[in-house]
Order: structure tokens, then C-alpha cells, then sequence
């Protein structure tokens, strides 16, 4: 008798009644393991456990950056042939594409909240500060690498330009692209670094890429390099640099788009 | 562990089959980091899965990224038929729809590196998959740690991983070889020790790959790199430490199989009770020499 034939009035055989069972019980105990994993994740206790490892992450890296080091520089060679845009690549706003069709003639960089003298400060008037050229590498989130140059004014020349106030902690970049692709503001780009990362030398306010102008998929006029950390806190077209002693009073309170949803507010790692 | 704290005893047995006896296999030590290294190690394996699917490309040298060239990439492709999925390796493209580059999440064909059974979550959630990943981590560098420095103060490399001038005799080597391909394993006193195919490889892992997956990991980190240039300079760049990272992974589960497969083979019952209790029992007949 063929174990896998069935039987002639249509009953299964004692051999495939065992292997539909087994096969349900496996299917079964897979699916619950999964959904187990599934529900665990979604554990507001768990979550919270599992977010004390980022604290951690940051206080022994912040111990092992305490001296400031650079972030290695590359040689004109080491160039990516392409540099991949990513995020926003044009910015839908109305007044972007005027700022934009203007050759950003009209822009102003916004420095206020806690600072002693807040400032308008044109691209020229950016241009003829300090300059630092940079030939980095750019970490995203999701695994790839490209290495660019960047040439743009430290953040550390503007913050002193404007004076920090007493109490200040967070510098808040504020963006013109709405990645969130939302009708209102909640859908703004922003990304907040804290001090230390604020004044390291290689923390610049890039204008130039590879040479030329910073290009539009890569957040003309003005972005962020803040080389120690992931991509998404190198935040595109900003228009405003806010100095504050927190930032839990901004979207969703994690301090950046990203970290609104779910990412760390510390991108070293 | 002292042996001598231990208890053993000969355990009653039936006629015409060999007295045995339980004998002190593996301590403390050995016991608790093991089965801590087992769950991370699964949980690091699954959430790395789902970091992996956020970019399925791997690449050599200091920058990689879509217009460059991997050496390795789980493609999903659309086509008449649907979905589908397509490894490359080198020159090499195999179709795997079904299990990578193109499988079911939620019962609707999606376009994901590994299926959903193998991710944590079985969604894609790139933030969770990190969190995860990194909060474990971290308890198994801690694990690590403890099991490193407890082995050095115990004595348990010296003792029982490091193998003797005799033990790699290439005939001696040989023999293990055609033993373990035979599934002839040690009875009686010489199975109170690691053999030396299991020393290698236990030190293999113990000392290269499980290193090897913590320093490629912490390369990935820009912070890291900043104050550690060196470990860009080892591993050829960031890109190349994410392909090291990948493929050390690739050889732990490879050892992962071997290992559970020889567990089976060799008493399963008796292999588990030794890394649960410590006792493993021994036929004290038979002794193969």
C-alpha cells in the first residue's frame, strides 16, 4: 500500500493524517514564535528596557570621544564616482522653488533662541567666514557608505557670532524639505545636536560638494556635516538654527524627524 | 569549579549494557554564558537579518553604495510572473523567490532580502531591528567578557580548549577527522574531554569569529572610527568590515548546524544535561583508545 495514496472512499491514510498534523503543529508553533517576537517588540515595557542600551551607547562613546578626535579624511581619489541623494531630493514648497529660482539670492540662514545676538545671515555673508574643506565619509542608517567633499564654515564660527546664552544645550536645525510630506509643519525636517558635537572642528555648515555648489538633491543652499554621526543627522536646507536648553517641545519630542520615528536621537553607532 | 564539590555516582543500569557514570563535564561558567551566548546570539542573528534588509548589498572598500559594485546583493525584481528574487555573487545569479529577495509578508509577496520567519520583527522596522540588535549587544560583549576572563582565572583554556603537541600530530588529526566522519565518538575516559577537533573549533569560535563579529561591528560606527582610525585601516573600510561582519555571521550559523547536528548525533540527552547540570555520564566499558 502507498502510504500517500489515499484511501478509496477519500480518507486520508493514518501516514499523511500524521504529516497534516505535524505539519499544522510546526506552521502553528512557527507563527507563535514569530508573533511572540512581533509582540515583544511592540512591549512599551520592553521597548523602554531595550532604549536603556542607547544611553549606555552613548556615555561609553562620549568617554572614548571626550578628546574630540577627527573623523578619518580621504584623498581626492577615494571619491565616490556617484554620491547617492537621499531623503528629499527637491523640496515641494512654494517658497523653496522662489528661494531656489533666486540663486538663493533672497535666503537667509535664521540663528536665534538662546543667543546673545541672533543673526540673518546671507550665503555671501556665510561665504566670506572661515572655510573648511573635508573629504569625509557619509555612514547611512540603512548600511551603505559614500565618501564626499564638503566645504562650508565650522557651526562652532556662527554659534560665536550669534553668542551662546547661558543655558544653552541643543543646537535645532530647522529645514524647508517636508519629508513628511504632511499639509502642515509637523511633516518639517529637523534634526538637534548637543554641544561637544556642535563645536567639533569637523562640524561644519557645508555650501560646497565635490567642488561646486552643494546641489539640490544634496540640500542647497546650506546642510549639516557632523562627521561622527549617521546620515540622518546630516540634516538638508536649513533655514534656521535654533539654540535651546531642550528640544522635547519640538514634533513628536525625540529631537529629529528620524527620532520621531523610532530611531536614536545619538547617531554615532 | 572544583570537580571534587561535584557529586558522581554510577547509575544503575540494565544487563548485557555498560555501567555508566556521571562525571563532571562542564562548569558554572561554561554553563551560564553558554546558554546566554545561545540567546543573543539567535536574537543578534534575527535583528541583523532585518538591519541587513534595509540595504541587501555588500560591498569592498571604503565607500559602497547603489552605484557601486557588490559583491554580493539579494535583488527583487518585478516580472510578468510577479515578484521575483535574484541573488548575486560575483558572476553568479541564483533565483531564490520565495526565500530571498522576493517572499510572503502577511500573505502578499513583498520585496525583502530574508523572509519574514527569519527577521526581527517579521516586518520591516529598521529602528526596532537596531534597537534590538544593540541592547544585545551588548549583554553579549558583557557575556563575552565574563566567560573570557572567568576562563583565564578558572583555567578553562588552558585545561580544556588548548590542545596538546600530540593531539595535532597531523596522523592524530587524521584519525579525529575519519572518527567524526564515521560518528565514532570517544567512549569511556577519553570522553571526559574536548576532543581535538572539537578544541579547534571551539577556540576558533571562542577567540576569531566571535571577536571578529564584535570589532566588524563597532567599525560600522562612525563614532567609533573617529577614535579608532586603525579599525578602518584593518578591515579596508567601513563597507568591508559591513561584508566581514556578514560572512563571520554566515560561518557562526555554519558552525551553529555542525554543532547542534554533533549534539544530536553524539546523545542528544546527555550532551544537554552536561550544559544544564554539569553532569555527563560515561560508559565506563568499552573504552575506545
Amino acid at each position: 500500500m502507498n502510504p500517500n495514496v489515499k484511501f478509496r472512499d477519500g480518507r486520508e491514510t493514518p501516514f499523511q493524517a500524521r504529516r497534516r498534523w505535524l505539519t499544522t503543529f510546526a506552521a502553528g508553533a512557527g507563527s507563535l514564535a514569530l508573533a511572540g517576537c512581533d509582540r515583544a517588540v511592540n512591549n512599551p515595557r520592553i521597548d523602554a528596557t531595550l532604549r536603556s542600551a542607547e544611553k549606555l551607547t552613548l556615555a561609553s562613546q562620549r568617554l572614548i570621544l571626550d578628546h574630540q578626535p577627527l573623523a578619518k579624511e580621504y584623498g581626492e581619489r577615494d571619491l565616490s564616482p556617484v554620491f547617492r541623494a537621499n531623503g528629499t531630493s527637491m523640496p515641494a514648497s512654494k517658497q523653496y522653488a522662489q528661494v531656489l529660482q533666486g540663486g538663493f539670492v533672497d535666503w537667509r540662514l535664521q540663528v536665534d533662541g538662546l543667543v546673545q545676538r541672533p543673526q540673518a545671515l546671507s550665503l555671501p555673508a556665510l561665504k566670506v567666514m572661515k572655510t573648511r574643506t573635508q573629504i569625509t565619509r557619509h555612514d547611512c542608517v540603512e548600511g551603505w557608505s559614500a565618501i564626499g567633499k564638503w566645504q562650508g564654515v565650522p557651526l562652532s564660527l556662527v554659534l560665536d557670532l550669534a553668542g551662546l546664552k547661558p543655558g544653552a544645550r541643543y543646537v535645532i536645525f530647522h529645514c524647508a524639505d517636508n519629508l513628511g510630506e504632511t499639509a502642515d509643519d509637523t511633516g518639517l525636517y529637523y534634526e538637534s545636536i548637543d554641544l561637544l558635537d556642535a563645536y567639533h572642528p569637523q562640524t561644519i555648515l557645508a555650501y560646497g560638494m565635490n567642488g561646486k555648489d552643494l546641489p539640490v538633491a544634496h540640500g542647497a543652499p546650506l546642510r549639516l556635516r557632523i562627521e561622527r554621526q549617521l546620515g540622518y543627522k546630516q540634516a538638508k536646507y536649513i533655514n534656521r538654527i535654533e539654540v535651546a536648553d531642550a528640544y522635547a517641545h519640538l514634533n513628536g519630542g525625540k529631537g529629529g524627524f528620524w527620532e520621531d520615528r523610532g530611531y536614536e536621537w545619538y547617531a554615532g553607532i | 569549579m572544583t570537580i571534587a564539590r561535584m557529586p558522581s555516582g554510577t547509575i544503575p543500569h540494565r544487563a548485557g549494557t555498560a555501567p555508566r557514570q556521571l562525571v563532571p563535564r562542564h562548569s558554572a561558567l561554561v554553563r551560564v554564558t553558554h546558554w546566554i551566548n545561545v540567546f543573543c546570539f539567535s536574537l543578534l542573528l534575527m535583528t541583523g537579518a532585518q538591519i541587513f534588509n534595509a540595504h541587501p548589498r555588500l560591498y569592498w572598500g571604503q565607500y559602497g553604495a547603489d552605484n557601486d559594485h557588490a559583491w554580493l546583493s539579494i535583488d527583487s525584481l518585478n516580472s510578468a510572473n510577479g515578484l521575483r528574487g535574484v541573488v548575486h555573487v560575483g558572476a553568479l545569479s541564483i533565483e531564490t523567490t520565495g526565500l530571498l529577495g522576493a517572499s510572503k509578508e502577511d500573505d502578499a509577496p513583498a520585496a525583502r532580502g530574508f523572509p519574514a520567519w527569519l527577521t526581527i520583527p517579521s516586518y520591516q522596522d529598521l529602528a526596532a531591528g537596531r534597537r534590538w540588535h544593540f541592547f544585545f549587544a551588548w549583554l553579549f560583549v558583557i557575556n563575552g567578557a565574563v566567560y573570557l576572563v572567568g576562563g583565564l582565572v578558572q583555567r578553562h583554556f588552558r585545561r580544556d580548549l588548548l590542545p596538546t603537541k600530540a593531539e595535532l600530530a597531523p596522523a592524530h588529526l587524521v584519525q579525529e577527522v575519519v572518527d567524526h566522519a564515521k560518528l565514532n565518538f570517544p567512549k569511556g575516559e577519553a570522553a571526559r574531554r574536548y576532543n581535538v577537533l572539537q578544541k579547534l573549533t571551539y577556540m576558533g569560535v571562542a577567540f576569531v569569529l566571535l571577536p571578529l563579529m564584535v570589532l566588524t561591528g563597532l567599525t560600522m560606527s562612525p563614532g567609533l572610527d573617529s577614535a579608532f582610525h586603525i579599525l578602518l585601516d584593518v578591515f579596508g573600510g567601513r563597507p568591508s568590515a559591513r561584508s566581514l561582519h556578514f560572512i563571520c555571521a554566515s560561518l557562526l550559523v555554519a558552525f551553529v548546524v555542525v554543532h547542534v547536528v554533533m549534539v544530536l548525533v553524539s546523545g542528544v540527552w546527555n550532551n544537554l544535561r552536561s550544559m544544564i547540570t554539569g553532569r555527563y555520564a560515561i560508559e565506563l566499558d568499552g573504552d575506545q583508545q
